[in-house]
């Protein structure tokens, strides 16, 4: 077990100086200019763009660049172009509000996914899978900019859901557990609408996984031997098809952390999504650099994880 | 008298191609989403067609009217007017062709960058194996959209560029997928009996591994064009895809959400053109996918 946890952690630098790469490469390889003005500005003047150039090593090599942007990162130096703070307290300031939101998002995704793809495999072939895989490819082609709006309408009008922010602004709440639940109330309109293709995405895989494992040689013994067919169903065969469930962590969390910036942005949600939109628009390249790096490097720990649980409940995997 | 033609079995004589074709027009769902792929890509063209010979048709899509401003749906403007009154009807089928020519393109690239990449990993296995697969997995880690968005704000907002920033970005799922067939084909007879004639690398991998790996490419082929559309409405949503005043879906529903309480039309209809189109290339997708599959799910 500790032998395979270090193979993992040793390939996962690995991953994570491709991922260091990636993320630099796409700020600088874009044609474009990296200056927070227009490259050919008349008003500002040689001396400004100089300074300017020094600051963030512009005026080296890109391999030194490179060493610059990534020693700066780590260390803490990097700065924002726009307010000059350490980009790295302003992810961490956003850090909270994120994981919430993704992880929520992902809660919902693998729980309402589960339900689906049983119920699909349960019935399958038959109308009530037809249906439920027909609501899964509309759930998966939701457009989740327009669902946004389209129940901000209704609940606007007719509800007392909260559509903005993460908090009630202007209350005091009496103690820790009612500022948790109001935090949480908050979460759940934009988690769950961040969630909706990845429940249809999951309930697939489950239930693709479902009836494959329905193939298998020891659910027929199962049923020779007379259990009836729930016990099969849910004892025998859901048990190890569950597989989906861990390789989704892995595979949910980039979409989940991709969607969120067209969520976050819409209900007004301050995390790293609307930290990156708002860097987007201000040319902000460091905090660009800093934040798709840090953004993967949370996916490669969650799929670190996802190995490890994997691992953990799966005595047929062979951990070497 | 009446003579009934038996349905025919599926005979063991028949070839894959037509058993996998049989299966799919078996698929009402599927017939019906092809269907609708086609009817899209009609409309499309025929109103690209029309936007190029200049006949507005059924209105002018940028002719302004501000008599006629956030009209509800009416006889005269089908769908109702936006803020400028402007036809949304006239819009939506205008703004057809930038959805479909983004998928369809963006599509070609990755698949382009994605079966390459995927070949020579796939092919030559070993060190080269890992070394590409190692990069794959780097750039899986990162959020799509997030790593689009912020590409093609850097490179500037074009439908060119956007093409190109989501055919980079997305080929890394079809690089996977023809990694695995090729390192399965690799071992099969015909291909150690062509290596044995002593043909070159890319003549084995393009006449004679390719084509067999056709089928599952196809799939995700079809598979990535609804996300392509998704990734070009969101990305005109946040003001980041095709300019105004060229219409396309999204940018109505982001130019419209200024609107919402008063004039729902403006996101509703864009909306749902989104949706009918992603959803009729998934389930194309899919039920391509249950045709091509070689054990059927049914059975």
């Amino acid at each position: 077990m500790t032998v395979f946890i270090i193979r993992r952690l040793l390939a996962s630098v690995v991953l994570l100086f491709f991922i260091s790469l990636i993320s630099f490469f796409i700020i600088t390889l874009t044609p474009g200019s990296p200056y927070p003005w227009g490259e050919l500005n008349p008003k500002v003047s040689e001396d400004v763009k100089r300074i300017f150039r020094e600051k963030f090593h512009l005026d080296k090599p890109l391999h030194e660049q490179y060493g610059f942007i990534m020693r700066d990162l780590f260390s803490g130096e990097l700065r924002s172009i726009k307010d000059e703070r350490p980009v790295l307290a302003k992810i961490a300031e956003r850090l909270p509000a994120t994981l919430a939101l993704n992880l929520g998002a992902l809660a919902l995704s693998l729980s309402f996914g589960l339900l689906l793809g049983v119920y699909g495999a349960r019935h399958a072939g038959r109308p009530p899978d037809v249906i439920t895989s027909v609501l899964a490819f509309v759930f998966i082609a939701l457009p989740g900019f327009w669902v946004s709006y389209l129940l901000a309408i209704g609940l606007v009008n007719y509800g007392a859901v909260p559509i903005l922010g993460t908090h009630t602004i202007g209350v005091t709440f009496a103690n820790g557990l009612e500022v948790f639940l109001d935090r949480w109330w908050h979460v759940m309109l934009p988690a769950s609408i961040l969630a909706i293709g990845g429940v249809a995405v999951q309930s697939r895989f489950i239930r693709a996984s479902m009836i494959e494992t329905l193939r298998e040689d020891y659910i027929r013994t199962a049923r020779a031997k007379g259990l009836d067919e729930n016990a099969v169903f849910y004892r025998h065969a859901l048990r190890n098809s569950v597989r989906p469930l861990i390789t989704g962590i892995g595979m949910l969390l980039p979409a989940l952390i991709g969607g969120a910036v067209i969520i976050e942005n819409i209900f007004a949600y301050p995390g790293m999504g609307r930290l990156g939109y708002e860097a987007v628009l201000e040319r902000d390249y460091p905090t660009l650099v800093a934040l798709n790096f840090v953004t993967a490097a949370l996916v490669l720990l969650g799929n670190l994880l996802a190995d490890v649980l994997y691992a953990v409940v799966d005595p047929r995997v062979r951990l070497e | 008298m009446i003579t009934t033609t038996p349905e025919p079995l599926e005979a063991a004589a028949a070839s894959p191609m037509e058993r996998s074709l049989r299966r799919f027009r078996a698929n009402k769902i599927g017939l019906c989403a092809l269907g609708m792929v086609g009817l899209l890509a009609v409309v499309a063209v025929a109103f690209f067609v029309l936007d190029v010979l200049g006949i507005p048709w059924p209105m002018d899509p940028d002719a302004t009217n501000l008599e006629r401003k956030l009209l509800p749906p009416d006889s005269v403007n089908w769908l109702g007017t936006d803020n400028l009154g402007r036809d949304v009807f006239s819009r939506l089928l205008n703004g057809a062709y930038i959805s479909l020519t983004v998928g369809f393109v963006a599509v070609f690239v990755s698949l382009f960058i994605g079966v390459t990449v995927g070949a020579v990993a796939g092919y030559f296995g070993k060190w080269v194996d890992n070394l590409i697969m190692r990069f794959v997995d780097a750039i899986m880690c990162f959020p799509t959209f997030f790593l689009i968005l912020t590409a093609v704000a850097l490179v500037g907002p074009s439908i060119f560029n956007i093409i190109i920033v989501i055919g980079l970005v997305s080929w890394t799922g079809t690089a996977r997928l023809v990694r695995a067939e090729f390192l399965t084909l690799r071992e099969s007879a015909y291909v150690q009996a062509a290596r044995a004639l002593g043909q070159r690398g890319p003549k084995i991998i393009f006449r004679h591994m390719l084509p067999n790996a056709a089928a599952p490419i196809l799939v995700t082929a079809v598979l990535g064009v609804p996300e392509a559309i998704l990734a070009e409405a969101g990305l005109s949503f946040l003001g980041f895809g095709v300019q105004p005043p060229q219409a396309t879906w999204g940018n109505i529903i982001a130019d419209g959400k200024t609107y919402i309480l008063d004039a729902w039309w403006l996101i509703l209809f864009p909306g749902l053109a989104i949706l009918i189109a992603a959803l009729s290339f998934y389930l194309t997708g899919d039920a391509l996918r249950q045709a091509v599959e070689t054990r059927s799910e049914r059975q």
